[in-house]
């Protein structure tokens, strides 16, 4: 915070009344003090009652020393500045909660031998998760395989081609409808189209991933168009006027100036339906043994694996328990891994803006 | 049709630029129809899957929607499915209630108030949420949130249950687990936050910085910068992310069915054991064990889904309308 | 951070890398394991060859798991799944021939049970229901300072409907006498999905209780109000983490929970193995079925632990494909097996068959074209 506040704007010196720098955490102190002290006499202290109240009391605090002092605008600056930041520590609990339980719980078994056996003739303790891994790999591998190329032109010629066409304004909303469709009813799709062709009650991971890609399509599209239309104007029309013709310039100008976004829309995409369950349950289905080929027979995928694992554990269940958390870690670390090429290729290959 | 619609709206500013040799010019004109058959086939593409994805629906449905109640394994259609269909919408206007506001917030912070090289870090932190699978989540609520809310329940039940219109929503008995309505929508509300942040935090870096340089220059603080320069261009991006991120919220399936005590009922109680379900989180709740036109009815209730959905995208389609749509591509 | 975490990444990958599991031998055989060609005979102990599947009831999931792995082990050649997808889905899977043999909570109805109705079976053959799985429904219950409770059919159908919302109850407090119940409000939970553990339970309180559970059995909650979750680990986590909870689970999930003891007059039984098959062992078998096939009419208020699940498996008395008959009955038969019935016992935590039922059902098995 200290830092930002350094970092203020030359108008500084023009204001006569400015707090001295360290206010703020005096009086956050202060206020979660008064607080606590206050509501004791109630008997009403707890951790969770102290720190709401106390924040709040420290808002309207500083909002009145501040307007006092140092006038209503910058006031309502400060105001800004501590809800931003207190929205972005509220958000951190869940996040931090929810990775702690992760790790604390899925770092027992992340072992060799979780990446490298299957569950085939596996009872109660011990086995792996080789085969999920593998299936979550090659189904979101196929699922990426199809919705990024659809995504991507889908958006160049939104923003690109026919900005106002019908067509445009079609598939603008119709890609609205389909970020809609819940993921069972994507999976439901998938089964019925694959029992419809290859006989009632298939299983394969390529019926996964074509319910995948019916979730991941919008996403894609709907974060690179909004990229895409980030890209000012000037620079296509730069192009044009040195005769590059349009698709050169989508391709040479409008695509690499927006890749960072691009790649994080994609990233995004990928994590959003790489840890979906409720659709891979009804096409992928679950294998203990494992299988690469995608075009036939089941195929276990992670989060299905994760779930089968806690929801019909064995006697006993701590060892079924303890792979389900090992397999959502190593989904985590899958995603992470992902993230991380991600950004190293938009660094990589982004062209260096003023930022 | 649509395809001469496109040709008129780019064959223009081609002619215009155009003044090359015809052969140039031919392979040029070439390399572009490629280009653009290729982008407009994609997009027509996701027509026709989305034009199979509603056949599906609609075609299975249809059974359930026109057999009698008694053949119906759960009974008459609309008042089996209307409170699903409440319930739907009730968990995901909670969820956005709490998600919007905050990750906006935090998409303002990393953007424009954390020092940059703590953003990058806090960005990446926030995009991994993403990717945790909605078992977890689901193991989550149950195991940590709905234990830890609960004395707050009780609290809220206790001071409001009684008051004239927050007695609407904070009436007891408390829930004994505090599995409720109000735990699954903040769960939710986790889940879509890293969408809605991912996309936000991406407009507001594109704000051009000469606006946001102007807008100092003529010395605003830095809340007026932001007012003035940063959320009015960043207005269409966010309101696209809060459609991807309701669109998650609606169907969301197995957290909901993990985490929410459902019963077949139709209020705005927050606290209590019997909370609406939602559509999705139904289906992965009875599709196991449902057979013959069990099935066309629970398929018939995701198409009622889909039609919420497409009302949810029109109303917003209809408000973004009204304002002018910012683009560079304009 | 991001260096580590590429090396992390590069370091899984390459375990990964040779696309294989170390505990299905050489890639090759790992192939024919799922199922595609099971020819290259790799001397096993027996010389079945090919792959079943099956789908059905999740709550036998876990013994068709350790029934699969102890099967494949004796027979190398023999690949089987087992998709735990519902009994719904199985049933439906079965009817048209998706599978080769189905789970189910419930066995077929005589209705549904016709002649040639499933493309799986031979023209003329109906399907065998042979019960496989056994196992005892517990009431689990979270309520501090209390670990022993006896409830009898009226009470606990009292506590789940919501008739009686008080652990101090005085319905609750004649049953236990010397247990000292806190002034606090029952929360009563059930399953939120539809499943057989319900219909069982509910059927038992219907079967046991008239006066009180008035409502047929379903595998729906027909009844409102009370809290519900979703599947046996749902309800066992929401009695744990919950205060003054009581529900019913799969005997062998209840873990570290408090089990209430049920029964009438003096003499109640908890949920073990040995009176859950006694329970199963004196019931009748259902009227107007063949001789093999073997749907049972639980007789609830029988001597011993009267709330049991018992679930099916379901084969053709002829199969249209004689090879597929050979692999479902040598399955089956070891899963009816004294061995088998053990082994699920201990993996899966199963009360095995009573041995006058086991002897019925390998005699059906038996028969089997």
């Amino acid at each position: 915070m200290s830092v930002t506040t350094s970092s203020s704007l030359p108008s500084e010196a023009l204001t006569a009344g400015q707090l001295p720098k360290h206010t703020a955490i005096a009086m956050l102190v202060v206020a979660v003090a008064i607080t606590a002290g206050v509501l004791a006499l109630f008997g009403a202290a707890g951790p969770a009652s102290v720190i709401v109240v106390g924040a709040l009391l420290f808002l309207v605090a500083m909002f009145a020393l501040s307007g006092a002092v140092e006038g209503i605008r910058k006031a309502k600056d400060r105001m800004a500045r501590y809800v931003v930041t207190g929205f972005f520590i509220i958000a951190l609990f869940p996040l931090v909660s929810l990775i702690w339980q992760t790790i604390a719980k899925g770092l027992e078994r992340m072992d060799a031998q979780f990446f490298s056996y299957s569950m085939r003739n596996v009872i109660g303790e011990g086995g792996g998760a080789v085969h999920a891994i593998w299936g979550t790999l090659i189904v979101t591998g196929i699922a990426g395989l199809i919705s990024v190329p659809i995504g991507l032109f889908t958006a160049i010629y939104l923003v690109e081609y026919s900005g106002r066409g019908r067509l445009a304004a079609a598939i603008r909303f119709f890609v609205d409808v389909m970020t809609g469709i819940p993921s069972i009813v994507a999976g439901l799709f998938a089964y019925t189209l694959f029992s419809f062709v290859f006989g009632p009650g298939t299983n394969s991971g390529f019926a996964g991933a074509i319910a995948l890609s019916v979730l991941m399509i919008p996403t894609v599209v709907r974060s690179v168009e909004e990229m895409l239309r980030l890209v000012p104007n000037e620079l296509r029309e730069a192009s044009y006027a040195l005769g590059v013709p349009k698709w050169r310039t989508i391709a040479k100008v409008v695509l690499p100036t927006a890749l960072a976004g691009i790649v994080t829309g994609v990233v995004l995409s990928v994590a959003r339906v790489i840890g979906e369950t409720a659709p891979l349950l009804v096409t992928a289905g679950i294998t203990s043994s494992l299988n690469v080929n995608p075009f036939a027979d089941p195929m276990a995928t992670l989060p299905v694996f994760v779930y089968y694992q806690y929801i019909t554990p064995g006697v006993p269940q701590d060892p079924f328990y303890a792979r389900a958390w090992a397999g959502a870690l190593t989904l985590i670390l899958i995603v992470m891994g992902l993230n991380a090429i991600g950004r190293l290729i938009a660094w990589k290959f982004a062209p260096k803006t003023g930022r | 049709m649509s395809t001469t619609d496109a040709e008129a709206t780019t064959s223009q500013p081609n002619d215009t630029t155009d003044d090359l040799t015809s052969l140039r010019h031919s392979r040029r004109r070439f390399g572009d129809k490629v280009f653009k058959g290729i982008s407009s086939g994609s997009g027509t593409l996701i027509l026709v899957i989305l034009a199979a994805v509603a056949t599906f629906l609609v075609g299975l449905s249809i059974p359930a929607l026109t057999a009698d109640a008694e053949d119906l394994q759960y009974g008459e259609f609309w008042s089996y499915a209307l409170p699903f269909a409440f319930g739907t919408v009730w968990a995901a206007t909670l969820a956005m209630v709490f998600a919007v506001p905050v990750a906006i917030g935090i998409a303002l912070f990393i953007s424009h108030y954390a020092p940059r090289r703590l953003a990058q870090g806090l960005g990446y932190i926030i995009d991994l949420l993403a990717a945790v699978p909605s078992v977890v989540f689901g193991l989550w609520g149950i195991n940590t949130l709905a234990p830890m809310m609960r004395p707050l329940y009780v609290w809220l039940a206790d001071n409001f249950g009684e008051l004239p219109v927050l007695g609407w929503f904070f009436t007891g008995p408390v829930s004994g687990t505090g599995r409720t309505i109000l735990t699954a929508a903040l769960v939710l509300a986790v889940m879509v936050l890293p969408i809605i942040t991912a996309i936000s935090r991406e407009v507001f870096l594109q704000t051009p910085r000469l606006h946001e340089e102007a807008s100092l220059a003529l010395g605003a603080t830095r809340w007026e910068m932001i007012r003035q320069a940063v959320l009015p261009f960043g207005t269409p991006g966010i309101v696209s992310a809060c459609m991807l991120g309701l669109g998650r919220a609606l169907g969301e399936t197995m957290a909901i069915a993990m985490v929410l005590s459902p019963a077949a009922v139709i209020h705005f109680e927050l606290l209590t054991s019997s909370n609406p379900n939602t559509i999705a989180g139904n289906i992965a709740l009875a599709f196991p064990e449902a057979f013959g036109l069990g099935i066309n009815q629970l398929i018939a209730t995701g198409l009622v889904l889909f039609i919420i959905t497409l009302a949810v995208n029109m109303t917003a389609r209809w408000v973004l309308s009204r304002r002018k749509e910012f683009s560079g591509a304009n | 951070m991001k260096i580590r975490l590429t090396a992390a990444l590069g370091l899984s990958a390459a375990l990964l890398l040779s696309a294989c599991a170390a505990n299905e031998g050489t890639p090759a055989p790992a192939d024919s394991a799922t199922g595609s060609a099971a020819t290259d005979g790799s001397a096993p102990a027996s010389d079945l060859q090919g792959t079943i599947s099956g789908k059905g009831s999740s709550a036998m999931n876990s013994a068709q798991t350790t029934w699969i792995a102890k099967f494949q082990e004796a027979n190398p050649g023999v690949t089987v799944n087992y998709a735990p997808d519902g009994s719904g889905a199985g049933r439906e899977a079965f009817m048209g021939a998706g599978v080769d043999f189905a789970g189910s909570d419930r066995a077929f109805k005589l209705d549904e049970n016709v002649a040639g109705a499933s493309s799986l079976c031979a023209d003329d053959s109906i399907a065998y229901d042979l019960p496989i799985y056994v196992s005892p429904i517990a009431v689990i219950f979270n309520l501090e300072g209390v670990d022993e409770l006896n409830l009898d059919p009226d009470t606990l159908a009292g506590i789940f409907k919501g008739d009686i919302t008080k652990w101090n109850d005085p319905k609750i407090a004649a049953l236990n006498e010397g247990v000292e119940l806190p002034d606090m409000d029952i929360t009563a939970v059930h399953r939120s999905d539809d499943s057989g553990t319900t219909e069982n339970f509910t059927d038992y309180l219907n079967k046991t209780a008239p006066s009180v559970w008035d409502n047929e059995a379903d595998g729906e909650w027909t009844y409102e109000g009370g809290e519900a979750a979703k599947g046996t680990s749902g309800v066992v986590a929401a009695v744990t983490n919950g205060t003054g909870t009581i529900g019913y689970a799969d005997a062998s999930q209840a873990g570290e929970l408090s089990v209430a003891k049920i029964g009438k007059d003096g003499n109640f039984f908890g949920p073990t193995a040995e009176d859950a098959a006694k329970a199963v062992d004196v019931s009748p078998m259902e009227d107007g079925r063949d001789a093999n096939d073997l749907a049972i009419n639980l007789d609830r208020g029988a001597e011993g632990y009267g709330i049991v699940l018992v679930a099916y498996a379901m084969a053709c008395a002829e199969y249209a494909d004689p090879a597929k008959a050979e692999l479902v009955k040598a399955y089956l038969g070891y899963v009816a097996s004294e061995q088998g019935q053990n082994d699920a016992a201990e993996g899966a935590g199963s009360a095995p068959l009573a041995e006058g039922l086991r002897e019925k059902v390998l005699a059906a098995i038996d028969s089997i074209k």
